[in-house]
């Protein structure tokens, strides 16, 4: 079938909004293409014209530190995401969340910005970017503007990305200048004055049916000596866009890390998050059942991490 | 517009033109002719195209050959080295060769590729970080054990410069010379180089390509089909339907009833039904043609599930009602003994449809001749039913059909029903152009014949010692639109549903009933896996109940040399059940500390982490029994040059049929197993050996080949005595030569001489199975089974619901191991296949409408589902079995499922009796105690 009449290969984003925006339309912006790709042989995305392929745009596909921010092109593969030093130091959540996304062939070639432009409540790569506050650089037309990430999604499947608007990365804060990795793996960064950081993303699958995870979860701390100073906590897929647990963050921010303390932010997580049943994959009580295992679970790491 | 790209491939620099959708798969393919890269899902779920892109290993047949411009990339042909115009393999290769990690080659390839990027990142991988990188590249022969040991003997040999070390695996207790001796499989060397073909990489000059348009609907009436559009698409060359049928309107193995195409003012009964067919100049052209096709329908209630379809108000889906057959075994006096029984226990289990998800998708091309003839060239488990089914089809004498198998990618029951080749052939017919039909993986999933859903109840009565006195079963056999195998599967299931076991009293009753489902057929275990899983829960609940240990249970029950079995027949030999049950305790003993092998352990430190043991027994029928002949043939010639052919229609489907007949040859010719070429599958040169089914091929084709070699033997004894005027007996054959009187002739010389005598030093063999008697009149049903018991060691996650299966110990008495390293990969490949059946497989059907179309929402197993599988051999040899061996092919498989669903129950007490294990049951019920 010609699910598509023309493809062509941008090498800067100008030259890629300047396609997507006069090319014969419908022309559909193309990352790894893993799932875009798909959705169009299956008949699940209608044809398009044209196709603009964003691999060959070196911006996209940068990955660095910018000041005390982290860059990740939006073209950049999961799998280097997911074994880039860098990445590994700062955003050992996004390196978890990247090294589990498809299998190891896909992640070749799926980028970050595919995955968060997907807008799926569940995406892991989306949940592992919202607990570590990213935001992200969006460009069209009118220029280049700096989206907070929750800003980015209105609801499954849909984001909030105009026509001609390309991701072009993701800045993500760093805390380790001045400072040095705390352990020779780089599990946790810290800027020397005692405070500690760390993040970790786990999820729990199911041996049958679609990939995609039951649910999965990621935390980002702030610790400083028995007390968690700061905490952000995104879980998927926790309501119609990637969900934060704003409410648990809330609770546990200034408080000591104690088993009295996790059953009282499970019980704020609990009441603000909005489970639902997937067919084939979970029941909505199945996943509330989860939530607090995998929240224990993952918050236990993240704070070993910053220990 | 079109791309142009420039790309160096396997070191080589091409210039291209490609099409904006044209993938990077289709551009090795058909443009550079590098058909070594195989393509199995096209969404990104097999890993089977995958090839290296600047040294990542990627998926190509989902990455736009667009993309590749300016890129490096690497496939299987790339790897070996030419010296001095011999191919020299790749240590990587070279492992998978000498460890036996090749069975039906098919995603030999990507696992490959995958690897080799693998071991340039990480000379030396740990088995988690290996089991990281393949986690995606499936292989469905699931020899996943030894393809991690060959690429991390591969990755020794790449660190040292060393050889590859090929795995010491132990010789039969029975062996020979050759036979019962690990060997390498004739076509092993070509599968790892890429050079393997399979019949999607045929090509014919003028070639056309088909696509099918199906109902789409499970149950309707078809009341009109407009094909008008579709005819009038530039490109198109001709779409029929089913008046355009010159035969017979309907196909099938046993009963024919399934339509060729489906007619106006015919009934359609599932979505996979064929309403029409295009044959066009681009696979494209026929897709787009089939989509412009309209039918009408009026549809009709469909029948979900064979318990509806029994009942009497259920819409009746073929003249003969909705009951295919009624199944019955009978065996002394259920009152008596359920009256004698000290406890009775009864239990309904519920088992899913599944689906065989062999890595090669259907595909055909049929080639019509300047005199007339038909030639289809295709990958089919019986060759000789799909020459009959496709004359039939087209009016035609048989032998104006010839079939010309080709390498499959795996089969496992599933290319037993014609699915394209009448089709094909039709079209080739019609246009006089060779036409070919590939399916892809959705239209794969959606057609052919599945694994049978059922509902199996159990009634189980015992004495207080746990001796097994009645057992009483009702099976619901859900076959689907269509009949394919169902009778015959459904029969094995109900004749093994009171387990491996003498038992007094049993009564067995099964409805196989025909549905709107997608039709069941054979698949490895052929019905007895389904009952397996429920009269091994109903064993494990009996020694629970009465407060046996479960190895015990089975051992006193256990069939022996002089059981009768369910259907009356004495077995008089080779039955090795106990010794196989007596093992697998021993091996869990070893593994395992303290006296209790079923008692919960939880994991120190993590103590939501459970382990336990289960067991479970088996035992599966050799041959197609019941009253059918079972017959093969088998063709043996020696050449001039001194090397022979062996030739039968037995399909290779990856299994390792053709290692064993060249053995049974080599053997009793007394020569090296490379100077017997094989040549199994096609019609015009291969006798008839039979569908390749009920693990029936290593004894009825292995005897053919051994009888064949025996008589071309003798002939060859008579012509040399004549000759040298000596008595036959004198003739001694040894050494890869023939000692005539102290005179040592090569097989060269005695070619020479019988044919200076006016003979041809060629024997054909038909050999005929021992006879078998019908179920319900007592005697021999089977002329052999196989037996095995199977220790699952499962780790349940009590927080999540989670399993892992840990370790699994599989002990099968398969007579004699022909080729212990053949035996291995099905040993694995078996126990990968229960797994699957117990944790991940579910084909779901809803209302008739397939939801699990796509590969990515029907799960197989990878090699991160793998456990420790540890074989071990038990041989029983069975008086009439080639040296004593019987099948093998599915009892490796059968007790897997019953085994990790009892040992979830050791683990947690929650009683798995709906298959697959749904790990939120188990959480949700362990919440709530």
């Amino acid at each position: 079938m010609n699910l598509w009449q023309q493809y062509i290969r941008p090498t800067t984003v100008a030259e890629a909004i300047t396609a997507l925006t006069s090319a014969p339309g419908p022309a559909l912006p193309l990352a790894g293409g893993t799932d875009i790709l798909l959705d169009l042989q299956q008949g699940r995305h209608s044809p398009v014209h044209t196709i603009v392929d964003l691999t060959e745009i070196p911006e996209m596909k940068s990955l660095e530190l910018r000041d005390e921010r982290l860059f990740i092109g939006a073209g950049v593969p999961l799998s280097r995401i997911a074994r880039d030093p860098l990445v590994v130091t700062h955003a050992r959540a996004l390196v978890e969340a990247c090294d589990l996304v498809g299998g190891p062939q896909v992640r070749n070639v799926a980028t970050l910005g595919g995955n968060v432009a997907h807008a799926l409540p569940a995406a892991d790569g989306t949940i592992g970017l919202l607990c570590l506050d990213a935001e992200a650089e969006v460009t069209g037309l009118h220029g280049s503007r700096c989206v907070p990430l929750p800003e980015l999604f209105v609801g499954p499947g849909k984001s909030a990305l105009q026509s001609g608007e390309i991701i072009v990365g993701f800045y993500i804060q760093t805390y380790a200048q001045g400072g040095v990795p705390l352990t020779g793996t780089f599990l946790a960064a810290g800027n020397g004055d005692g405070r500690t950081y760390a993040s970790c993303f786990k999820r729990i699958m199911r041996p049958q049916g679609v990939a995609l995870p039951i649910i999965n979860l990621a935390i980002w701390l702030e610790r400083n000596g028995n007390t968690i100073k700061q905490i952000r906590i995104a879980v998927g897929p926790g309501g119609a866009v990637p969900f934060r647990a704003r409410k648990a963050e809330a609770f546990l921010a200034d408080r000591p890390y104690s088993d009295e303390t996790f059953k009282t932010a499970l019980e704020a997580l609990v009441a603000e998050v909005k489970f639902r049943t997937s067919a084939m994959r979970a029941t909505s009580e199945y996943r509330y059942h989860l939530v607090g295992t995998l929240l224990k679970d993952t918050l236990e790491t993240a704070w070993e991490r910053a220990g | 517009m079109e791309n142009k790209i420039s790309l160096t491939v396997n070191g080589q620099s091409h210039a291209l033109t490609v099409t904006p959708t044209e993938t990077l798969a289709d551009a090795l393919r058909v443009r550079l002719k590098l058909t070594g890269t195989k393509i199995g899902c096209e969404e990104a779920e097999c890993g089977v195209c995958t090839v290296l892109v600047d040294g990542e290993p990627t998926l190509s047949c989902v990455y736009p050959a667009a993309r590749a411009d300016g890129k490096t990339i690497l496939t299987i042909e790339g790897l070996a080295k030419s010296e001095d115009g011999k191919l020299v393999l790749h240590p990587l290769q070279e492992a998978f060769v000498q460890h036996g990690a090749v069975q039906c080659g098919f995603c030999i390839p990507g696992q490959i590729m995958t690897s080799y990027a693998l071991l340039k990142r990480n000379p030396d991988p740990s088995s988690d970080e290996l089991r990281h990188a393949l986690k995606d590249t499936l292989c469905r022969c699931a020899g996943y054990p030894t393809i991690e040991n060959a690429i991390l003997d591969a990755a020794h040999a790449l660190r040292t410069g060393e050889p590859v070390h090929p795995p010491h695996i132990p010789d039969s207790v029975n062996a020979k010379k050759l036979i019962g001796k690990s060997q390498i499989r004739p076509d092993a060397f070509e599968k790892v180089t890429g050079e393997a073909i399979y019949t999607d990489d045929l090509e014919f000059e003028g070639m056309l390509f088909a696509s099918v348009c199906r109902a789409g609907v499970p149950h309707a009436i078809l009341k009109n089909l407009d094909i008008s559009k579709a005819q009038n698409l530039p490109g198109v060359i001709a779409v029929l339907t089913a008046e355009d049928i010159l035969g017979e309107h309907t196909h099938g193995l046993v009963v024919f009833d399934w339509p060729v195409l489906v007619g106006t003012g015919e009934r359609v009964r599932y979505v996979g039904d064929a309403l029409a067919l295009v044959a066009a100049e681009t696979q494209e052209i026929a897709e787009q043609a089939v989509a412009l096709i309209e039918p009408e329908f009026e549809l009709q209630t469909v029948v979900k599930d064979a318990v509806q379809a029994y009942q009497p108000d259920a819409p009746r889906l073929h003249e003969s009602g909705n009951l295919l057959k009624h199944i019955k075994v009978r065996k002394g006096d259920m009152e008596v003994g359920f009256a004698k029984a000290d406890v009775i226990l009864e239990h309904t289990f519920h088992t899913a449809m599944t689906d065989h998800a062999f890595l090669e998708p259907e595909c055909s091309i049929a080639v019509p001749l300047e005199d007339g003839r038909m030639e289809v060239y295709v990958g089919s488990q019986i060759p000789y039913q799909d020459r009959t089914q496709v004359a039939r089809a087209l009016g035609w004498p048989e032998q104006r059909i010839r079939i010309i198998g080709q390498l499959m990618g795996g089969g496992f029951g599933g290319k037993e029903d014609v699915m394209g080749q009448i089709h094909s052939a039709m079209l080739a017919n019609s246009t006089g152009r060779p036409v070919k039909l590939l399916f892809d993986r959705h239209e794969s999933l959606v057609v052919h014949p599945k694994r049978h859903a059922t509902q199996i109840k159990v009634k189980i009565g015992a004495m207080k010692d746990g001796r097994v006195v009645a057992a009483e079963t009702e099976l619901y056999g859900d076959t689907g639109a269509y009949a394919s195998l169902g009778e015959k599967v459904m029969t094995r299931a109900t004749t093994h549903s009171a387990g491996p076991y003498d038992v007094e009293h049993v009564r067995a009753d099964c409805y196989a009933m025909y549905t709107n489902n997608p039709p069941a057929g054979a698949f490895r275990g052929f019905g007895v896996t389904q009952s397996a899983f429920a009269v091994e829960s109903m064993m494990d609940k009996l020694a629970e109940t009465l407060g046996l240990d479960p190895v015990e249970l089975r051992r006193m029950n256990a069939l022996r040399v002089g059981s009768i079995t369910n259907t009356g027949q004495e077995l008089r030999d080779s039955v090795g059940l106990v010794e196989c049950i007596d093992k697998v305790e021993a091996e869990m003993r070893r593994l395992t500390e303290g006296p209790h092998l079923f008692t919960p352990r939880p994991v120190p430190g993590s103590e939501h982490l459970v382990r336990a043991w289960g067991i479970a027994a088996g035992y599966k029928n050799t041959g197609l029994g019941g009253g059918a002949p079972d017959k093969s043939g088998a063709e043996l010639e020696l050449y001039d040059n001194g090397t022979f052919e062996v030739r039968s229609s037995a399909a290779e489907l990856g299994q390792g049929l053709v290692s064993v007949m060249q053995l049974m040859v080599a053997e009793e010719m007394a020569v090296p197993p490379g100077q017997v070429r094989v040549l199994v599958m096609d019609t015009d040169l291969t006798p008839n050996g039979g569908p390749t089914t009920a693990s029936r091929q290593t004894y009825v084709t292995g005897n053919a080949s051994r009888l064949a070699a025996v008589t071309l033997r003798e002939a060859i004894s008579r012509s040399m005595a004549e000759k040298y005027d000596i008595p036959p007996e004198e003739i001694r054959f040894e050494n890869g030569s023939v000692r005539v009187n102290g005179t040592t002739l090569t097989y060269a010389d005695v070619a020479r001489e019988m044919k200076e005598m006016g003979q041809q030093p060629r024997a054909l063999y038909e050999y005929e199975a021992p006879r078998t008697q019908p179920l319900g009149t007592g005697g021999d049903m089977h002329f052999a089974f196989s037996f095995a018991a199977q220790a699952a060691e499962v780790e349940v996650n009590t927080l999540t619901g989670e399993v892992r299966v840990l370790r699994v110990i599989a002990a099968n008495d398969v007579g004699t191991a022909v080729n212990p390293l053949g035996l291995q990969g099905q040993v694995e490949g078996g126990v990968m296949m229960g797994l699957g059946n117990a944790l991940t497989e579910n084909f779901i059907v809803e209302d008739g409408y397939v939801i699990t179309d796509r590969l990515a929402r029907y799960r197989i197993p990878s090699i991160v589902h793998t456990p420790e599988i540890i074989s071990i051999v038990v041989e029983h040899p069975t008086a009439d079995g080639p040296h004593g061996a019987k099948g093998v092919g599915e009892i490796c498989s059968i007790p897997t499922t019953p085994a990790i669903t009892n040992a979830i129950y050791n683990a947690v007490g929650v009683r798995v009796d709906t298959l697959p294990v749904d790990q939120e049951k188990i959480a949700m019920e362990l919440a709530t105690r």
